[in-house]
């Protein structure tokens, strides 16, 4: 199969573009909609986005390493960058735009004054290895932040530095493959549980670090199978790692008994705190037996997602995983607030480290910024008003559409496919269908669990007219979707979006992962079709 | 509370819809006992954004910025000029309020910086793919290592003594509880260590850091050829990745996987972070990579699009055989990244390389020139290592007790080695003037 | 083809000598979608029944493809490189995996013809 047919089949997956009513025009550009080349067909050699001095000439001491030849990086001046990263941001859905219902990805509002805050000379301009002399309000800012961190869950201890929930979750299954070791029953605990809804990551972190993962299944009402899983604990069970509330969306209501079972079976319970939004100011993890928790402070608490990063995943510890904590972490000596790092003469066992530095300051300061803001009384009201919108939304459309297990739901409401059966439309053409309604798509395909998946997370951020009017394009879509003639329609959609569907069979079988200039062909290339 | 849009009338009116009483009828499946009638005992309630933004002004005075003062270390985080025009970008809520691309029809705003973002990569390091970011410099360089168990189905990694003492410590967390053999080098304080004669055909890998961790700069031809002799791979780290604007690329040295720490370039100090990592391999590894990957294709009009890509080797699809857990990467700092490096363009990075190693080269010379101090660096690039007559830790002290950061005590990160307390690890970028070198030499002859 | 073998895991195996062909099913295929990708053993690998030997990818998903048989490999089909989508085009003829010279020919006898195969598919609904 040649590359040119690949192209040529990307194209019969569509379905003619717009018709007659569609204007051509000259650049290519729809209004707002502006075709954008890249850098690298932008650059022009004499150009420059930055004036720099000449250079003191010195004599190199670079043990003759010097490189030679070009590096390729294209010349743009300064208003030509601006407008190329604005006319790029136009062509992206974000948060800042409308609802954004991504269901266990909790797109909350973020707050600009987290922005200001972590910009402060005197926080954002810091070197991590000043002497701590000069850090000490740095160091106190992570000591509070912590401390907030382990009031709400309810844990005693607090690892810091991972970087993201997944690097969260390594450090606390680490911390429980070093509590073992000290118990001396690392190699005879092998095995994790975890069940079959969980997130990916879960058994990824788990097969790293050499368990073997085995699925738990659920019951008829989305929760663990507490039988299930008393049946599958034993001497060779290292831990459970659960999500609470799970990625249905739902409270595991029998958690309590789940971690009395884990633990009188002398395992740990890891519970992935992907979902703490839902709980925050409400339910404290500590109280439900968990012995490490990670918290993503983007979810949860409102630190930017970025485009995919960066994130902060710090660990809560039980007593019975405290002494394992990796470094580092702030000290209190007196007045004087210092950092244990690498090799100093602590108490405990601390299993290493896992990143450079003290972690990811920037995001614990808009953190902190935003748990001040909302105080004791508005984290537990920000939670209520998230469970309360995610109920509303499953309310308002489990007539049209088909909701995967009865409520109350927790911050987020699941719906399976049944509704779409025999109208030819799938889950993934509901979902494109959406944006051409001006929503970004709720999670698809996820938890595995429940067949073509849509999981929809409201948050608290919204107010109900906006939430109003998204409920009504979904109900008009259900309605459009069970006329049982809109199949086409659907695999059109989206028509109105800076791309329709793109080819993702040819991404993946040809892969161009960077730009070269042989990259072009005339046909695909805007800039030369508008030359045209 | 500013940030919630919902009325009592509203909550009223949606608790109506559901058929609900209260909202505490909404949490009836958390068990009684864990129920918290009241809000949480010990944390104060909402405040205005003008006390908030009062507390860290608290936080920040107790500090001192390294914009006030003499301003010298470096040690994997350099201190080096920003463009207005980056922090305004990455502030766009479009870009700073997105999420991973999942739907690439809205999202090719991020889809298109970050393949743009791979293709600087690759340029910048001489290696043919790179991906969409890690989370820094340092748990890139660990991924490196289980990339390279995992490409050799071998498990001992040689770790020079010239690698970051905390990149060092975790990679060998990483070995103890991942599995795997880190045979790790002395501190490399004279830039002479020779890991070819240990190379052999267990090896995975061997790590290597240029400049390395006390400046010096090194050929790693002939250790890329002894390792893929033996059928390893040679992973080589960049902390300061200005100096790729100078020195030989790793990819030209025959480096099979580069990582580099990108905080240098778009990316404040931070205290430590968020920070950019830079990953990058040869097409052969490509499907052995962690992290996420963008790739160019077209949509159903044939216009050139961009998408996540290769997505079976992560761990939502694969799972427990997934090439690594990470899920987010440094979206938003690789944004900054190549926005920084895009204003620049090649005789900007050049430029600005040159700079940074002639203003570390007037520095090295002058505290070269103070009595009793030695300069162990024949090569470096921006940061080198000297020699002081007394221990460098309360000299750094003495110094910050002057108002002058000057610079890191290597035994903060090698601590109980007799062997380098007297070391200082001084670095010079292009935000070094006079009204900083003077001082600190000045100061260091008094303290010395 | 009274020569051609069918696993449980929706491999065939088609038998010549002690040489056995091995690739995946028209049922295997439809199910994965767009083939992308196919990670086949190099030649003279030893592989014991059972054993992950392939991977097989589209887009959303990746399947391990397990030895129905033990023995040695002896050729891979190098072309699903460049064209993995005969995977999905021929999954039974161009679309192969690789060949393997069988060690117990014995093994053969676990697995199902194609009547009984087809029934089998038929039982997943």
């Amino acid at each position: 199969m040649a590359s040119s047919q690949d192209r040529s089949q990307g194209r019969s997956g569509g379905i003619v573009s717009g018709g007659a009513t569609e204007a051509v025009t000259f650049t290519g550009n729809r209004a707002l909609q502006i075709e954008e080349p890249l850098i690298f067909e932008m650059g022009q050699p004499g150009r420059c986005g930055v004036d720099l001095p000449e250079p003191p000439k010195v004599k190199d001491r670079l043990n003759g390493l010097r490189r030679s030849g070009d590096i390729g990086l294209p010349g743009l001046s300064e208003p030509q960058v601006v407008q190329h990263y604005t006319r790029l941001s136009q062509k992206n859905y974000a948060i800042d735009m409308g609802v954004y219902p991504l269901g266990s990805c909790t797109m909350k509002h973020n707050p600009r004054l987290n922005e200001k805050v972590a910009r402060l000379p005197g926080i954002g301009d810091l070197h991590p290895l000043q002497p701590v002399s000069t850090v000490q309000g740095a160091l106190e800012l992570i000591d509070r932040l912590a401390h907030w961190l382990k009031t709400l869950t309810g844990m005693p201890a607090v690892a810091m530095s991972p970087a993201a929930g997944a690097h969260g979750e390594m450090c606390g299954m680490m911390a429980i493959a070093a509590a073992l070791e000290a118990r001396g029953e690392r190699a005879q605990r092998k095995v994790v549980l975890a069940p079959e809804s969980a997130h990916g990551t879960n058994p990824a972190t788990a097969a790293a670090l050499g368990f073997t993962v085995k699925p738990i299944p659920a019951n008829e009402t989305g929760r663990v199978d507490l039988a299930a899983l008393k049946a599958a604990l034993g001497p060779d069970v290292a831990a459970i790692m659960l999500t609470n509330p799970n990625t249905c969306g739902l409270f595991e209501s029998e958690i309590v008994e789940i971690s009395t079972a884990v633990h009188a079976a002398g395992a740990y319970f890891y519970c992935d705190g992907a979902n703490f939004n839902a709980i925050a100011g409400r339910v404290r993890p500590g109280d439900l037996g968990v012995d490490c928790m990670h918290i993503n402070l983007h979810k949860t608490f409102s630190t930017p997602h970025g485009g995919g990063g960066p994130g902060a995943g710090p660990v809560v510890l039980s007593a019975a995983l405290a002494p394992y904590a990796p470094y580092p972490w702030i000290v209190k000596d007196g007045e004087t607030w210092r950092v244990a790092e690498d090799d100093a003469k602590v108490a405990g066992t601390p299993l290493g480290r896992l990143k450079a530095f003290h972690g990811q300051m920037g995001m614990f300061t808009r953190a902190l910024a935003y748990m001040m803001s909302h105080g004791a009384d508005g984290l537990k009201q920000a939670s209520e008003d998230a469970v309360l919108s995610a109920n509303y939304v499953m309310a308002a459309l489990k007539d049209v559409m088909s909701p995967a297990f009865d409520g109350p739901c927790m911050h987020e409401a699941l719906f399976d496919d049944s509704f779409l059966k025999d109208t030819g439309v799938s889950t993934l053409d509901f979902a494109k269908a959406m944006i051409d309604e001006g929503y970004h798509p709720m999670t698809m395909y996820f938890p595995l669990v429940v067949h073509g998946a849509m999981l929809i997370e409201p948050t608290e951020s919204q107010a109900k007219e906006d939430l109003d009017l998204f409920l009504g394009a979904l109900r008009s879509l259900a309605a459009k979707a069970k006329t049982g003639t809109a199949a086409e329609a659907f695999k059109a959609a989206p028509l109105y979006a800076p791309r329709r569907r793109l080819d993702e069979t040819l991404a993946a079988r040809k892969p161009i992962l960077r730009w070269k200039p042989s990259n072009n062909p005339p046909e695909t290339d805007p800039v030369k079709q508008a030359a045209e | 509370m500013r940030y919630l849009p919902l009325t009592d009338a509203d909550r009223r009116e949606m608790l109506g819809v559901i058929g609900a009483r209260s909202v505490d009828e909404l949490f009836r499946d958390v068990p009684e006992s864990a129920r918290l009638g009241a809000k949480i005992a010990g944390l104060p309630d909402h405040q205005g954004e003008l006390e908030v933004e009062r507390a860290f002004q608290a936080y920040a005075a107790k500090n001192l910025s390294p914009a006030s003062v003499p301003f010298f270390i470096g040690a994997g985080a350099y201190r080096h000029h920003v463009p207005a025009t980056v922090d305004y970008m990455i502030q766009r809520g479009e870009f700073l309020t997105s999420y991973t691309p999942y739907q690439p029809e809205i999202t090719q705003g991020t889809l298109q910086y970050l393949f743009e973002f791979q293709t600087q990569i690759t340029m910048l390091t001489g290696m043919d793919v790179a991906n969409a970011s890690m989370y820094d410099g340092s748990t890139g360089t660990s991924e490196a290592v289980l990339m390279a168990n995992r490409v050799t189905r071998r498990h001992k990694a040689l770790v020079s003594g010239g690698l970051h003492p905390q990149y060092r410590r975790i990679i060998e967390t990483a070995a103890k509880w991942e599995g795997f053999v880190a045979v790790v080098g002395k501190p490399d304080v004279e830039g002479l260590e020779d890991l070819i004669a240990a190379v052999d055909k267990e090896t995975s890998c061997v790590v290597v850091q240029n400049p390395s961790f006390f400046g010096h700069v090194r050929d790693f031809a002939k250790l890329a050829a002894a390792c893929h002799a033996a059928g390893a791979l040679l992973i080589v780290v960049v902390t300061e990745v200005v100096s790729l604007g100078l020195i030989t690329p790793p990819g030209e040295m025959g480096a099979d996987i580069v990582v580099c720490e990108g905080q240098s370039i778009g990316n404040g100090l931070g205290f430590g972070g968020p920070y950019v990592g830079l990953f990058a391999t040869r097409e052969k590894y490509m499907r052995q990579m962690p992290g996420r990957l963008v790739g160019e294709t077209v949509d159903a009009d044939g216009k050139r699009g961009f998408v996540l890509t290769l997505s079976t080797r992560e761990q939502h699809i694969r799972r427990e055989k997934a090439t690594s857990n990470i899920c987010t990467n440094a979206g938003l700092c690789a944004l900054a990244f190549t926005v920084h490096l895009t204003l620049l363009g090649e005789a900007g990075f050049r430029r600005l390389a040159e700079i940074n190693h002639a203003k570390a080269s007037e520095l090295a010379d002058r505290v070269a020139a103070i009595p009793g101090v030695k300069l162990l660096n024949e090569s470096f690039f921006n940061e080198f290592t000297v020699r002081l007559p007394k221990p460098a830790a309360p000299v750094v002290e003495a110094l910050a007790a002057r108002r002058i950061l000057g610079g890191l005590p290597v035994s903060r990160l090698i601590p109980n080695d007799p062997s380098v307390e007297n070391l200082l690890l001084l670095a010079a970028t292009e935000t070094a003037t006079e009204y900083g070198m003077g001082p600190l030499v000045a100061a260091l002859k008094e303290v010395l | 083809m009274a020569d051609v073998k069918y696993s449980e895991e929706h491999e065939w195996i088609r038998v010549e000598g002690d040489t056995g062909t091995i690739g995946i099913t028209q049922y295997a295929q439809e199910q994965l979608g767009d083939v992308v990708f196919v990670d086949v053993p190099a030649a003279g690998r030893k592989v014991a029944k059972g054993e992950s030997v392939a991977v097989v990818e589209s887009v959303k998903a990746a399947s391990d493809i397990y030895a129905p048989v033990s023995g040695e490999v002896i050729e891979s089909n190098a072309a699903l490189a460049d064209t993995p989508g005969d995977v999905n085009a021929e999954p039974m003829g161009k679309g192969w995996f690789f060949r393997i010279r069988m060690s117990d020919k014995g093994e053969l006898a676990g697995l199902m013809d194609e009547a009984a195969y087809t029934a089998f598919v038929k039982s997943l609904g």
